[in-house]
């Protein structure tokens, strides 16, 4: 028991050796996920604090004027351009100088006056559609606003139902509060499964893996000795993130760390056995790095991180079951923001489990059965 | 001219044997055809930021007529699967563990202030991801607006609003979001072809000692770049033509600008990947650490600063300017144009010439890393 | 262009290799030499003596720091690509294209040497005949072994008759057979063709034949003449003892090497073949070892010259003896490996067909055969890295594959190329595998200590492992094979590569620790070696073909023709007998996987 802990610490110690001696390569495996949150940071995020909009107002009057001043006083909205024709709108359009064109139409305080409402045409450049469709809410809310400051003026009964919004745990509905948790454990996943895989793969081209198997060593404790690295270094990089979440972007963190750490190390358990299992199967480092990246890409792309799993259809959604970052992802959002506790990250942490299970089985199996 | 027969059979001989490679080496097939094909699945049916089917929690505190015929409107909508409850702890819970989205709580004291004409709903929404939390604020308005013109409709007396807003989205009147993921795959696709299968195949030549016996031939380093190229590029042609139909006849997006001026504006881009890549094996001459750089400088960069997905006007001043470096911003302002808007040459001049301009940098640069020695 | 020139002129040669944090390395230091037309010149010396550099050099892949470099008239450094259009050069490491078939590969290279489509009419049968690949054409490279490839590669360097051609060390890793078809294609171009070759070599048989030999060490020449000049260097210092009945010839090569005064010994057909020095001071000791023996002297060799000349140059680094601080238990005449009916098969491949064998107590056993023989696949099975599909093994009383894994730690295993842990320093890859066998505290400290100072380790402990020298390497190697001091040692080609001086030193160790009662296991594909051995087995297409002592094994394969054979006179006619055999029952001709 006492040789088999000292032969798994022993192979723990020479992993890390081999990954952080090196300057270069100690900085490769650190200093990535934290540039990476950085750029993310700022560039994920589907807020827009910059729209420009070009104005053709053929009304001139106080009203179009009072419309306009809730616009350019949101800070959000930038004007490019007065438009004199409605033929100059496509050319701001096409050309993208602005995302949105506002038409205010000739008679649009008369009819306000009048009481028989007046409409307003907004055009948005559908080619980003969801960028373009932001914008346009925002548009509606301050319009919104205008409608009930000068309904209250001018004696418009309200509206009948007014609908009182509030959002939980992100009240200012910022989507960084969103993406950054989340990459925790996009971040950590791409280089903890690539490090298991290559690891092994890199013995097995070097031939140091038989010098392995000739020692005294068992099948399980090379296998400990090859996961707990790579999970230390996940561990590290996980932390990088976080602090940049939590001292740089200010993002408050609402649960335990304990909770916290330890979904993260079912995760990074799954993450590890899926590494294992491809080293297992690869034969040179080439082919580890191929399949890690195969993987990679799906896990990624259908983790919830960028698009909403609810949207894709179902039988992805049942497909998903078996991505670690799917339940990484929800576990530290949950955590971070909302302060979920274990319990109720139940139907998260079962499936990381069995999926670390699964994995370091079907590992352990094909080490000791490929050898023949 | 004799030297430019000779050259031209060297070229064409390495041309060749790279082509032989590509067919039978799975990894190149992996990268080149197996990744591709992944991704426009993934992109077609996987990722999609429409919001349908949200599950939302209607809170009746007092059952009324008024209550339900709004309760009604919600279950019409094609955007809600309304769970009715009684009790706000109730609703609360569920919102805690995610099987709902949202809350909608019609107060005991609803129909009473209807009648006064000063009615209020209380929502609640999930604003872990603001994105959807923000798209559906404004569904449930919209549920109640469509509620409120039923009832004008039947003739009671509703106040309307002082202003309306008619929106139109232009390029994408569906508000369809393949319309702008797909130009987004072909960024991806051709980056990885162009640069990550490049970057490996190069390392590879350098890690596996074959280009210590090429280089003592006649072969001119230009011959060896030429012939690293040419199959690349035809390969990322493939993948493009690959992209096109998907995005004509899986995806359904409308191609209106010119097929020509789309496949120039690729040709550019498929240049600059593999600049990149063979610039980036050049210099450190190991497949795994040419792997994991390019994709760090081209593939993640391409994904999220491209402007594709995210609006990079809404950055910071650092994130712009680093995206300004980046070819795949320029191609992805391209593709959206052409694909969606049509030939706006204002548009594709500026952006055609930036990725020309970076061609010739890459090309020039591969050419002086390049060079016949093992130094 | 005037004949008389000679092909290739160096001068006053410099080349310094910079690595980060790390001193230069003078690679080359200010060399003078030359190749001479339609001559065959070896370039031989020990490891990083500069060999490869000078041949880069040559092929214009680096540039020198100082001095001048003509080759075939032309200045490399200003114009490589000129050497290039006109040379073949054949790097370490063929870097063939493993995806292509042989026949693509060659096209290639003809393509890009610009060989017309006559020409190749009349090329490719000859090349297909000289390399005898034709068979193969269709086969992609990767699927060669390892010989095949070298001729494939040596193939591709002669699509087009170069003007001069750079073979940089051509038969490494290469069997006996596949050595001497390679060297035959070689010195049949010189001989026939008036080719122009620079190879370089570890073999210092091949260095013998070639008409002149260049000695680097330590980036400077120490001779550049005819080999007949070398060996008269020794002339009248080489001497033959038979040993007595009771002693084994590597007992008393031991003996002989412990004098101060021997520059060489070795172990050579049952007897020493040694070389004295010319102190008169222990003349007196060398006489007491060899009192009452028959010594006869004997003409002297290249290889006696080369060891005198490098004895001269290099600081006499004592060959030391490894000393096992702990007795092996057991009687010296037990089997600690017994193999029986051993079959291994991988799909319809029979690797391994029925083999059976015993090794004792203390003895050293060879494995000897060409590439894809069987051996690697036997060794692997032994070591408990295979398992076998039928038959008996045993070994030190155990069966490896189901015995716990505490009974592996009663082996030592250093595989093909020294499998070391490259990022680590020398003290680290100790200190893991000392953990690894569960070395601890008080056991651990003095292990480590013993390896250190029997291994000559303790002026790099702290240097990166992938950056040493290929004999430090070595060392390394087997020290931490030993450390946990193994029954058996089990050794896979491991002087493969190396120079003559590392392979003498690694042999002076191995005969000590099987004199201290080691079980040895190895394989090799230098011959000479097998001598070191006390008994031997040649294996081909998965069956023992010979085995026994090496003086029963070359007793079997003498002919009237050759009364005495070499080893690897005997390997060679054993290997072909049984292969014209098996070709005449109509089986397939054995092909190396």
């Amino acid at each position: 028991m006492l040789d088999s802990l000292l032969r798994i610490v022993a192979l723990t110690r020479k992993e890390l050796l081999a990954v952080l001696k090196d300057r270069r390569s100690r900085l490769s495996l650190l200093i990535p996920p934290v540039v990476q949150a950085l750029i993310f940071g700022y560039a994920a995020t589907y807020d827009l604090n910059h729209v420009s909009y070009a104005l053709l107002d053929q009304d001139h009057s106080a009203a179009s004027r009072q419309l306009l001043a809730a616009l350019d006083g949101s800070g959000v909205f930038q004007r490019v351009a007065d438009l004199q024709r409605p033929g100059d709108i496509a050319s701001y359009i096409d050309t993208r100088r602005a995302l949105l064109v506002l038409q205010i139409n000739q008679n649009f305080e008369r009819q306000l006056l009048a009481g028989t409402g007046a409409d307003v045409q907004l055009i948005a450049d559908g080619r980003n559609s969801n960028t373009a469709g932001t914008a346009m809410g925002y548009v509606s809310s301050i319009v919104e606003q205008f409608n009930s400051t000068w309904g209250g003026e001018h004696g418009w009964s309200a509206a009948p139902v007014k609908v009182v919004d509030r959002a939980w745990y992100n009240p200012n509905l910022e989507t960084r509060w969103f993406m950054i948790p989340g990459l925790i454990g996009t971040l950590t996943l791409i280089q903890t499964m690539m490090l298991t895989a290559m690891s092994v793969a890199r013995e097995r081209e070097q031939g140091t893996f038989d010098q392995l198997l000739v020692t005294p060593f068992r099948p399980f404790e090379i296998m400990a000795g090859k996961a707990l690295p790579s999970m230390l270094v996940g561990t590290v990089q996980a932390s990088g993130v976080l602090l940049v979440a939590q001292l740089w972007f200010r993002i408050p963190f609402a649960g335990s760390y304990l909770t916290l750490y330890s979904g993260l190390l079912l995760f990074l358990l799954a993450a590890v056995g899926i590494g294992l299992l491809l080293s297992a199967v690869a034969a040179t480092m080439q082919q580890a790095m191929l399949y890690s990246m195969l993987l990679i890409m799906p896990f990624s792309l259908l983790s919830g991180l960028t698009t909403p799993l609810s949207s894709m259809p179902g039988w992805l959604q049942y497909l998903t079951a078996i991505n670690p970052l799917r339940y990484a992802i929800d576990v530290t959002r949950r955590v971070y923001l909302e302060g979920t506790g274990l319990y109720l990250l139940i139907s998260d942490l079962w499936p990381l489990a069995l999926l670390a299970a699964l994995t370091l089985w079907g590992a352990s199996w094909m080490f000791s059965h490929r050898m023949q | 001219m004799k030297a430019w027969g000779s050259k031209l059979r060297r070229i064409r001989a390495l041309v060749w044997k790279e082509t032989h490679q590509v067919v039978r080496d799975p990894s190149s097939i992996a990268i080149g055809v197996v990744l591709p094909l992944i991704l426009i699945l993934l992109f077609g049916y996987g990722l999609s930021l429409d919001v349908r089917n949200v599950p939302i929690a209607l809170v009746i505190e007092q059952p009324s007529a008024e209550a339900m015929e709004l309760v009604a409107g919600f279950q019409l909508s094609p955007y809600f699967q309304p769970r009715v409850l009684r009790s706000m702890p109730a609703a609360q819970q569920q919102l805690l563990e995610h099987s709902v989205d949202g809350i909608v709580r019609i107060p005991a004291d609803y129909s009473r202030h209807l009648g006064a004409g000063d009615a209020q709903l209380q929502l609640i929404v999930h604003g872990g991801d603001a994105n959807r939390a923000r798209i559906i604020q404004g569904y449930v308005g919209g549920a109640v607006g469509a509620w409120s013109a039923r009832q004008q409709a039947q003739g009671r007396a509703i106040a309307s609003a002082p202003v309306k807003l008619q929106t139109r989205l232009w390029f994408n009147e569906a508000d369809d979001s393949s319309y702008f993921l797909v130009p987004g795959l072909v960024v991806l696709v051709m980056t990885l072809i162009g640069g990550l299968l490049t970057a490996m195949v190069m390392a590879r030549e350098w890690e596996r000692g074959t280009l210590e016996a090429l280089l003592v031939t006649p072969v001119r380093s230009d011959e060896i770049l030429l012939g690293k190229t040419l199959p690349y590029f035809l390969l990322a042609l493939v993948g493009f033509a690959l992209c096109v139909l998907s995005a004509r006849y899986l995806f359904h997006v409308p191609l209106r600008g010119a097929l020509w001026v789309l496949l120039g504006a690729s040709m550019l881009y498929v240049l600059v990947a593999l600049g990149i890549g063979l610039l980036i094996s050049a210099w450190v001459k190991n497949q795994l650490v040419a792997s994991q750089l390019t994709m760090l400088v081209t593939f993640m960069p391409a994904f999220m600063l491209s402007g594709f997905l995210f609006d990079l006007r809404s950055t910071p001043l650092v994130v712009q300017l680093i995206s300004y470096a980046l070819p795949a911003r320029y191609y992805v302002a391209l593709l959206q144009t052409v694909f969606l808007a049509g030939d706006v040459w204002s548009v594709i001049v500026p952006n055609t010439l930036a990725l020309a301009g970076m061609a010739a940098a890459l090309a020039l640069g591969s050419r002086v890393a390049m060079r016949k020695t093992l130094e | 262009m005037n004949a008389a020139a000679p092909a290739l002129i160096a001068q006053q040669l410099c080349k310094q290799f910079r690595r980060k944090d790390e001193a230069a390395v003078q690679a080359l230091a200010g060399i003078s030499l030359e190749a001479r037309h339609g001559e065959l010149t070896a370039l031989v010396g020990p490891d990083g003596a500069g060999k490869t550099t000078l041949m880069r050099l040559a092929a214009g892949l680096l540039r020198a720091d100082d001095g001048s470099l003509t080759v075939l008239g032309v200045d490399v450094g200003s114009d490589p690509q000129q050497v290039q259009d006109r040379i073949g050069y054949m790097p370490q490491r063929f870097g063939l294209y493993e995806d292509l078939t042989v026949a693509e590969n060659l096209e290639l290279y003809a393509d890009l040497r610009g060989v017309s489509a006559a020409e190749r009419a009349k090329r490719y049968p000859a090349l297909m005949e000289m390399t005898a690949l034709g068979p193969f054409r269709t086969r992609l490279a990767g699927q060669l072994s390892g010989g095949m490839k070298q001729k494939l590669g040596l193939a591709c360097t002669l699509v087009r008759s170069p003007e001069l051609l750079l073979l940089d060390e051509p038969t490494v890793g290469v069997d006996p057979l596949s050595r001497r078809e390679l060297w035959e294609i070689v010195r049949g171009l010189v001989a026939d063709q008036g080719l122009t070759v620079l190879l370089s070599t570890a073999y210092l048989d091949e260095a013998e034949r070639c008409s002149r030999v260049i000695l680097l060490h330590q980036g400077k020449v120490l001779s550049q003449s005819a080999p007949p000049e070398v060996a008269g260097l020794a002339s009248g210092r080489c001497f033959v003892a038979t040993p007595s009945a009771q002693q084994s010839a590597r007992a008393l090569q031991a003996r002989l090497l412990d004098q101060a005064d021997i520059i060489d010994a070795v172990p050579d057909g049952g007897r020493v073949r040694f070389v004295r020095g010319t102190g008169a001071a222990a003349a007196g000791a060398i006489d007491d070892v060899l009192r009452g023996l028959a010594v006869e002297a004997v003409a002297p060799r290249f290889e006696d010259g080369f060891m005198m000349l490098l004895r001269a140059h290099a600081n006499r680094e004592p060959l030391q003896a490894v000393l096992v601080t702990r007795p092996i238990a057991g009687r010296p005449d037990d089997a600690v490996v017994q193999v029986q009916q051993l079959l291994k098969k991988f799909g319809a491949f029979t690797a391994v067909d029925r083999i059976s064998f015993e090794v004792r107590r203390g003895e050293i056993f060879a494995l000897l055969g060409p590439n894809g023989a069987g051996k690697t696949t036997t060794f692997r099975m032994l070591c408990g890295l295979l398992t076998p599909s039928a038959g008996q093994l045993r070994v030190a009383g155990a069966d490896v594959r189901s015995a716990p894994a505490s009974a592996r730690s009663r082996l030592g295993y250093v595989a093909q190329k020294f499998a070391l842990y490259g990022p680590l320093s020398v003290i680290e890859n100790l200190e893991f595998f000392a953990s690894a066998y569960g070395l601890r505290g008080q056991r651990r400290r003095e292990r480590i200590a013993w390896a250190t100072q029997q291994f000559e380790l303790a002026d790099q402990l702290r240097a990166m492992s992938a950056q040493l020298p290929g004999g430090y390497k070595q060392r390394l190697a087997m020290a931490a094979a030993l450390l946990h001091e193994p029954e058996i040692l089990f050794l896979d080609e491991p002087t493969s590569g190396a120079d003559p001086l590392a392979r003498r030193a690694f042999w002076r160790r191995i005969s000590a620790l099987a004199d201290q009662g080691v079980t040895i296991i190895v394989t090799t594909h230098f011959m000479q070696e097998a001598e070191y051995c006390d008994r031997v087995a040649i294996m081909d297409s998965g069956q023992v073909l010979s085995q026994g002592s090496p003086a029963e094994v070359r007793q079997r394969a003498s002919t009237l023709a050759r009364p005495e054979p070499s080893m690897e006179d005997a390997f060679i006619a054993v290997v072909e007998q049984a292969r014209s055999r098996a070709n005449a029952s109509g089986t397939a001709p054995p092909v190396a996987a």
